[in-house]
């Protein structure tokens, strides 16, 4: 098989126009009346796509020159490092997330670490400077806790009661 | 008159110092998005929506922020491509293959003088043609019925997918890949789910802003990863800049042609600033014949795309504010913010919000005057821009996608898809798919369905509703001519390769 890539795209493209449609034809229709419906509009993209889908897999174009071992593990990394960055951003605060994220990044499109190591702690506090007071956004600079740590020391007690009545409410509960 | 009365309150506006800091703001922002190889227009325009949308500023405002960062990303791509032979956007293509020629004759400052000066003059010429034309347009698109507006969203799809791009089944798809996502959600008529998985995060429908970021912005990480950022060392150095005032007189006439071309090809529908610069190369390239010596780095090279590109950036948004149809990438994208602010471009907004429309317009004549001074007298500034190495700007670049997203839609789900989209965008960049369309899919999927299924209600199902116009005939006809016609030209418009070293 001659410049697979496009091959391949085109059957995926094929495969997903079909579920598309069908998933269309599926959907329920009104009381009122209506003479298209939910379901014209929808069907006629997929019609639309699945004819893309098949011209790419009659007619390919040359295979684009993809990343391979190394590289591609790399882009993998970037994701994940995107996937975790946004679910560390609310539970850590800005700054930290933020610098391990943009250190990893800069460090993935040039290897040089001590540039990577700056960028990253660079951006962390310039970007939370100007998010936070030169525009005004709500950001966390670190983790709740670590805040709230220094804040409530009027009573400490009732900090450690807290914990417990909620957890005697949820044994009632039960 | 009209136009002066009208052009007189936009001033008005236009003039309060807060609009003006906000156009010389984004004047300053957009020239250095543009002279950034790997931030253009549409991602520097996205990146920023988030952005102007915690400043909580009003419409007009917004518009004018970002409409400034849009005109100002025309001006500064041209200063990459003439120094580093890496077009600082997509329209400034073009520019590389006189600018850099003559860059590495010594003659960096004469290039970059004689660019700004017809980047000046195509946008001044396109703003002017803009407060004429687009109101006459505004009273035309009065009589657009359902019939009309889906043979002319029909249009926009099949220009972008025909002209710009290299393979149509591939731009037919990412159409219809974005059409496809503008259906998740709940049905504007029916008012039930479609396509939600019963996903309650999708109940709503996928936000265009996060699809934009992710194509735009977020995929250029990846691509940057996959490069190791090459290409980012300064490849000329930049003399004393003095203003060649002969050639840039010579090439008076380059700059007039180009500019009327260049706006004409920004105002098709789809079709953009990209075009508009090939166009005006193109042209100029064929009547100086050989004796011109295009490709060597002659002051006419460099002219033509400028004064191209930065008119047809002007004529884009004339089918955006008068018909609600971006005119390309960038436009589509202010579009974005026009309908989460709440504005519905098309012919009402001449009517309804005079002081949207003609504010912007002000602005952008003031603007046009500030780039003019920034990117000729104080052009060194933006050079020294060039040594920000890509492997801080692009951390950078997600940083501020993650957090203006986060901060519109406060939602885990909305950084994930985010991130996906980064990823498709960046499978599509490798196998030649455009995306372009598919944001424009996204943003017009709705409304050209309701159009439809108006037309058909309005009939009573009878097809031939939507042939029952002339403007609806001639729309169809220009939607399948600029469909097939490339299909045929292309061997004829075949895009002439980099100069290498």
């Amino acid at each position: 098989m001659t410049r697979p890539s496009d091959r391949l795209i085109g059957l995926a493209i094929l495969l997903g126009a079909v579920a598309f449609g069908v998933a269309a034809a599926r959907l329920p229709l009104p009381f009122f009346s209506d003479p298209m419906g939910p379901r014209t509009f929808p069907l006629i993209v997929a019609v639309v796509m699945g004819l893309c889908g098949l011209t790419m897999v009659l007619r390919p174009d040359p295979d684009p020159g993809w990343p391979r071992g190394g590289t591609l593990l790399q882009l993998a990394v970037a994701a994940a490092v995107l996937v975790g960055y946004a679910y560390a951003l609310r539970p850590l605060g800005f700054l930290i997330p933020t610098a391990v994220a943009a250190a990893i990044l800069s460090w993935q499109i040039e290897p040089r670490p001590l540039r990577a190591l700056l960028a990253g702690l660079g951006l962390s506090v310039g970007l939370f400077v100007l998010f936070r007071f030169v525009l005004g956004l709500g950001l966390l600079a670190f983790p709740r806790e670590w805040t709230d740590a220094r804040a409530p020391t009027v009573a400490p007690a009732a900090g450690v009661e807290a914990p417990d009545t909620t957890d005697t409410t949820l044994g009632t509960g039960d | 008159m009209d136009v002066v009365s009208n052009l007189a309150l936009g001033f008005s506006i236009a003039l309060s110092p807060w609009t003006l800091t906000l156009a010389v703001l984004g004047c300053f922002i957009g020239t250095i998005v543009g002279a950034l190889p790997g931030l253009g227009p549409s991602n520097g325009v996205a990146l920023l929506i988030p952005i102007t949308f915690t400043m909580g500023l009003d419409a007009t405002a917004a518009l004018v922020l970002l409409t400034a960062v849009y005109y100002g990303a025309m001006y500064g791509g041209r200063i990459s491509s003439i120094l580093l032979n890496i077009p600082g956007d997509e329209p400034a293509m073009m520019t590389t293959l006189d600018g850099y020629p003559m860059a590495k004759a010594g003659r960096a400052g004469d290039a970059l003088v004689i660019s700004g000066v017809a980047s000046f003059v195509g946008a001044l010429l396109a703003t002017v043609a803009l407060a004429l034309i687009a109101p006459q347009l505004a009273r035309v698109a009065y009589q657009f019925g359902p019939a009309e507006y889906f043979a002319l969203y029909l249009l926009a799809f099949t220009t972008l997918g025909g002209v710009a791009s290299k393979n149509q089944a591939k731009a037919a798809f990412a159409s219809a890949l974005g059409l496809a996502i503008a259906m998740i959600g709940l049905d504007n008529t029916s008012g039930m789910p479609r396509f939600t998985g019963g996903e309650l995060h999708l109940a709503d429908g996928i936000d265009f802003l996060v699809a934009i970021v992710g194509l735009f912005a977020v995929s250029e990480v990846f691509v940057f990863i996959e490069s190791h950022g090459r290409g980012s060392a300064l490849g000329v150095k930049l003399e004393k800049v003095t203003v060649p005032w002969r050639e840039i007189w010579h090439t008076r006439w380059t700059m007039l042609r180009c500019s009327v071309v260049g706006f004409v090809a920004g105002v098709l529908p789809g079709a953009g600033a990209s075009l508009g610069s090939f166009l005006t190369y193109m042209m100029e390239k064929s009547l100086a014949g050989e004796k011109g010596g295009f490709g060597t780095g002659v002051p006419k090279g460099v002219a033509a795309p400028e004064a191209g590109n930065n008119s047809a950036a002007g004529g884009a948004l004339v089918p955006m504010l008068t018909l609600g149809v971006p005119g390309s990438g960038t436009t589509a994208v202010l579009l974005a913010v026009l309908m989460t602010l709440n504005i519905t471009p098309g012919p009402t907004l001449f009517a309804e919000r005079p002081e949207v429309v003609w504010g912007l317009i002000a602005s952008l004549l003031i603007a046009n005057v500030v780039l003019l001074l920034m990117n000729v007298p104080l052009v060194t500034i933006f050079v020294r821009v060039l040594s920000v190495p890509p492997a801080v700007l692009l951390p950078g670049v997600m940083m501020v996608s993650f957090v203006g997203i986060f901060s519109l839609t406060g939602s885990y789900f909305d950084l994930l898809l985010m991130i996906a989209f980064g990823v498709l965008g960046w499978l599509c960049r490798k196998v030649d798919i455009p995306t372009v369309p598919i944001i424009l899919g996204i943003l017009l999927g709705n409304a050209m369905e309701d159009n439809l299924r108006r037309a058909m209600v309005l009939s009573d199902g009878d097809l031939g509703y939507l042939f029952s116009s002339p403007i609806a005939i001639g729309l169809w006809v220009f939607a399948v001519a600029g469909f097939v016609a490339p299909l045929f030209l292309r061997p004829l418009l075949r895009r002439p390769s980099r100069v290498t070293d």
